[in-house]
């Protein structure tokens, strides 16, 4: 058997992403100074975009038996230009903690370049075992760094991140299992693991095929934390450091819908994945309205995000756009309410109740009008236009393939999400609680019982990052429908 | 002389941009409060300009199938291809009252407050609205109907009375609730039609226009709002601030019932057609029921909401009758209920915040206390019940002609019950100017400022005199609407 052509040019994204995770490792062992290990880092997820862009018309590598495992597309240059954009946004988020020694910045940056290594494979991914060992290698860096946590002499030590950490672990590992049982025995029933090579299965294996699509789909369903598979979802958030909740629910959530895309278009899961969206879009909304801490709510509400991305996945292919976009414009809301969230707390500081947050918009303005912003998108109304177009893509969609009952399920549970989008917002400029005694300015007043620093200027310059991005593409949403067909 | 129309289009896309940036320097710049108002005044020139190009359409011809709107002025570019939207903006007669009405009281309202960021909210409120009257676009439309939720959200829950949180929420979610059908419905158009385009024809089948319709006609019912659906109206006037009240009574209803004629009728018109007894039956019962409410009500601001209900009902009425008299009537009930309404709730706002009280049992003796805010109330009071020669009148009559013109025993039966209702309205309004104006002085009312301070003699000049004019020269606001209208009534008779 003749050796294989690698298309090394096609490769760029991974090389660079996992030349970063290295580099990373590399600056820890010889120079041990943080500002040379993030700065690597952040240029590393940088390189990574751009090479991205530069490779977007390369041709698919490592091909053999009729389909390739590395296939370049502009779908795949979208998602590795948003993994290497949210990598470096969490990072940023996390510098206030790196500062304070909260965590080793070395071990840090090195798992979270890992886990962008993870994320660009599966964005490339044109076999089911690529893209299941990206979404592992993907997922794996998260275990640690969910628990990764140094507690000061003086500070109280806490399991919650360990027990968070554990969590996710046994939860991630039990769906992977079942993911790869699916994948088995639909390679036993077609003989085939190429994605382009997915069909169904002739009549004596057709029943072997469907029940393997099904573990894959259910498999794959507890990355996105899809109801019933979600129970972990926002125990994990609010264990985990803020940031790295930001990652989960955005990069690693992202990562799932791709994996799922890359399915649910080729094999016919279409009343799993339906039921699926109808049980996740539901029962995250309703219980989200029952939330008091900031995390568990926006955990919940991420569950209810991810159920219209599966409404769109329902139609197999031709919801594909759709659920891509959705997703897009989601991860950056996300990240930017997380970011908001970040900004409000102290580095190391968990997401505190939704009281804790009473009047912080009066404080912030700025931080005010971007979690404003965050919300009204992931509510899906202006002036978060960016998320406006996420609805309509997917009800588009929808209505197109004549599934309106499914858009009339998605669109009243945007009802229900509004609820508590706006008790969230609300909360954010509330006037103070009354102190017992009269006073001439209670925000004054409020203010002097809140004393915080400057929000840290790398937390403060992703989230404008992130807002100018929104809003870019609030108003030319035309440009990502472009990138991802 | 004529000028191209083409080369003026700038000035819709200008209509929404300058209070666009009006919002945002006023919320991020620590200017002066008259910068709001400077905007909003440059925007109401704006929305003054586009009868400098209307066009009398029986000098054009248009082959046999014309289209369904020919703009006076159209501004069409691609936006998301993708969606299938199109920002497609223009005018017509049947659009132009309305935007010259929401570019007025955004002005006015502006003047009157003295707070920056309510100002803001305000012009963000005006793009919303501006921008609906002036979408040709369904899916331009949707977008710009979801602008103004959030913000009248805030101006609510903000500015608003004690159970301000409770009324904002159930505001906003109520008419979520609208606006998600409208999604689906214009969603469902452009699937099926294949064009969003509002001066095209959409050739949608007989149940595919009847599914569409009744997702349109709850959806504008919510907005208008129309009985049974109004249940949010009372609760979110009484909390709003007085500038939110008058946006909302103003032009934000207006957005229901402009929506059912320009989009409920020129979509699907023969389900239209099908649904037009039940319009006007729950319309009769909207009159009704909003008098008989009234008639019990003992707070200000509460009653002139319910009246709300009633006077919506006549526009409905009108639309649903489905003739060239209706349409007009809804037109010019529109336009006046905005003003007289607007003119209401500036009144009694300020009355309330004198006052300290709205309830009408502590009310009473404002004729000796404040003769001149007593004066005005009964004008506006008077113009609401519907007096001839004042704008109330003509889209309530001629609601109920229309209805009884359409024959048959049940519009003819509609005539008369809303005509009814008509005379209940003068009932309850005289009820309300007999407990607060006559009478002994009350506490509360001789503790009231009695002058009228400048601002508010700017803010509510315009709306009496427009009320007198357009009570004389109903024509102005119909005048070249019944091409238009015949237009999209030929649809109906079409299926």
């Amino acid at each position: 058997m003749g050796s294989q052509v690698v298309g090394h040019f096609s490769l760029i994204p991974i090389y660079a992403a996992a030349s970063t995770a290295i580099l990373a490792l590399l600056a820890d062992l010889f120079t041990g100074r943080r500002a040379v290990i993030v700065g690597v880092t952040l240029l590393g997820a940088l390189a990574t975009a751009v090479c991205a862009v530069v490779a977007v018309d390369a041709s698919p590598t490592f091909c053999a038996g009729g389909g390739c495992s590395w296939v370049p597309s502009g779908a795949a240059a979208t998602v590795a230009v948003l993994f290497a954009g949210l990598t470096a946004g969490v990072l940023a988020f996390s510098l206030p903690a790196l500062r304070l020694g909260i965590a080793p910045a070395g071990e840090f940056c090195f798992l979270l370049a890992c886990s962008m290594t993870g994320g660009v494979t599966v964005g490339y991914a044109g076999d089911l075992i690529t893209l299941i060992v990206g979404l592992e290698t993907l997922t794996l860096p998260l275990y640690v760094l969910v628990g990764l946590r140094r507690f000061a002499p003086s500070e109280r030590v806490t399991t919650d991140g360990a027990a968070a950490s554990v969590t996710f672990f046994l939860i991630s590992v039990i769906s992977t299992v079942i993911a790869l049982l699916g994948v088995a025995l639909n390679y036993a029933a077609t003989g085939g693991v190429h994605l382009a090579a997915l069909t169904a299965a002739a009549p004596p294996f057709a029943a072997l095929a469907g029940v393997g699509a099904a573990l894959l789909v259910i498999g794959l369903a507890f990355k996105v934390a899809a109801v019933p598979l979600h129970a972990w979802a926002p125990a994990t958030y609010d264990g985990a450091p803020v940031p790295i909740a930001a990652y989960l629910s955005t990069a690693s959530k992202l990562g799932g819908v791709i994996a799922l895309a890359a399915v649910v278009s080729r094999l016919d899961t279409r009343a799993v994945v339906a039921v699926l969206a109808i049980l996740t879009m539901t029962i995250g909304n309703l219980v989200a309205l029952r939330q008091t801490r900031m995390i568990r709510l926006l955990a919940w509400s991420s569950v209810a995000q991810a159920g219209y991305i599966l409404a769109a996945l329902a139609l197999g292919e031709p919801g594909v756009v759709a659920a891509l976009a959705y997703a897009a414009f989601f991860v950056i809301l996300e990240l930017i309410a997380f970011g908001v969230v970040v900004a409000l707390r102290a580095p190391g500081q968990d997401g505190g109740t939704l009281d804790d947050y009473r009047g912080a918009g009066r404080r912030f303005p700025w931080l005010g009008a971007a979690f404003v912003l965050a919300l009204a998108g992931l509510a899906g109304l202006p002036p978060g236009l960016a998320g406006l177009f996420a609805k309509l893509s997917v009800v588009d969609a929808l209505v197109d393939a004549n599934w309106t009952w499914l858009a009339g399920v998605v669109v009243l549970n945007a009802v229900i999400a509004l609820a508590y989008y706006v008790r969230v917002a609300a909360g954010l400029y509330s006037l103070p609680e009354r102190v017992g005694l009269s006073v001439a300015d209670p925000v004054l007043v409020d203010e002097a019982l809140h004393p915080h620093g400057p929000v840290p200027r790398p937390v403060a310059v992703t989230i404008s990052a992130a807002v100018v991005v929104a809003v870019v593409l609030g108003f030319a949403p035309q440009a990502l429908f472009d990138a991802l067909s | 002389m004529t000028l191209s129309t083409d080369s003026w289009s700038f000035l819709l896309a200008a209509m929404l941009l300058v209070p666009a940036v009006g919002a945002a320097v006023v919320a991020l710049l620590p200017a002066p409060r008259i910068v709001a108002t400077l905007f909003a005044a440059v925007t109401f020139v704006l929305t003054l300009t586009p009868v400098v190009f209307s066009r009398d359409l029986l000098w054009v011809s248009y082959g046999d199938r014309p289209p369904a709107v020919v703009p006076w002025l159209n501004l069409d570019l691609p936006w998301v291809p993708a969606l299938g939207l199109d920002f497609h903006l223009g005018v017509d007669a049947i659009s132009y009252p309305l935007i010259v009405l929401t570019g007025l009281l955004t002005v006015l309202c502006c003047a009157y407050t003295g707070s920056r960021p309510l100002a803001a909210l305000l012009l963000i409120l005006e793009v919303g609205v501006l921008g609906t009257f002036l979408a040709l676009d369904l899916i331009l439309f949707f977008v710009f109907f979801e602008v103004v939720l959030l913000p009248m959200y805030a101006i609510i829950a903000g500015w608003g009375g004690p159970g301000r949180r409770a009324a904002a929420r159930k505001f906003v979610l109520y008419t979520l609730v609208g606006s998600v059908l409208l999604l689906i419905a214009v969603v469902t158009v452009v699937s099926q039609a294949g064009t969003g385009d509002l001066t095209g024809s959409f050739d949608l089948s007989r149940h595919l226009q009847y599914f569409v319709f009744i997702l349109l006609f709850v959806a504008f019912a919510i907005k208008a709002p129309l009985w049974p659906l109004h249940t949010w109206l009372p609760d979110a006037h009484t909390e709003a601030p007085t500038v939110g009240s008058v946006m909302l009574a103003g032009v934000l209803l207006k957005m229901g019932t402009y929506g059912l004629i320009r989009i409920g009728l020129g979509v699907a018109p023969e389900g239209a057609e099908w649904a037009s007894p039940v319009l006007g039956v729950l319309a009769v019962v909207a009159i009704l029921a909003g008098s008989l409410i009234c008639l019990r009500q003992r707070e200000l601001k509460r009653l002139i909401a319910y009246s709300s209900v009633g006077h919506m009902g006549f526009v409905l009425l009108g639309i649903a009758t489905l003739t060239v008299t209706g349409i007009q009537a809804a037109l010019i009930g529109n336009i006046a209920h905005g003003l007289i309404t607007g003119l209401l709730f500036f009144l009694v706002g300020t009355l309330k915040e004198r006052a300290g009280t709205g309830s009408l049992d502590q009310l009473s003796g404002l004729r000796e206390q404040a003769p001149r805010l007593a004066g005005l109330l009964g004008f506006a009071a008077i113009a609401s019940l519907g007096l001839p020669g004042l704008a109330g009148f003509w889209g309530e009559a001629f609601a109920v002609v229309a209805a009884v013109q359409a024959g048959g025993p049940l519009w003819v039966t509609c005539g008369v019950l809303a005509a009814c209702g008509g005379a209940l309205t003068a009932a309850y309004f005289l009820r309300l100017l007999r407990r607060v104006t006559h009478g002994p002085a009350t506490p509360m009312v001789r503790g009231a400022k009695p002058s009228i301070a400048g601002v508010e003699w700017f803010a509510w000049g315009p709306l009496v005199l427009l009320t007198l004019v357009v009570g004389v020269a109903p024509a102005l606001i119909v005048s070249g609407t019944d091409i238009p209208i015949l237009r999209l009534l030929e649809a109906v008779s079409r299926g």
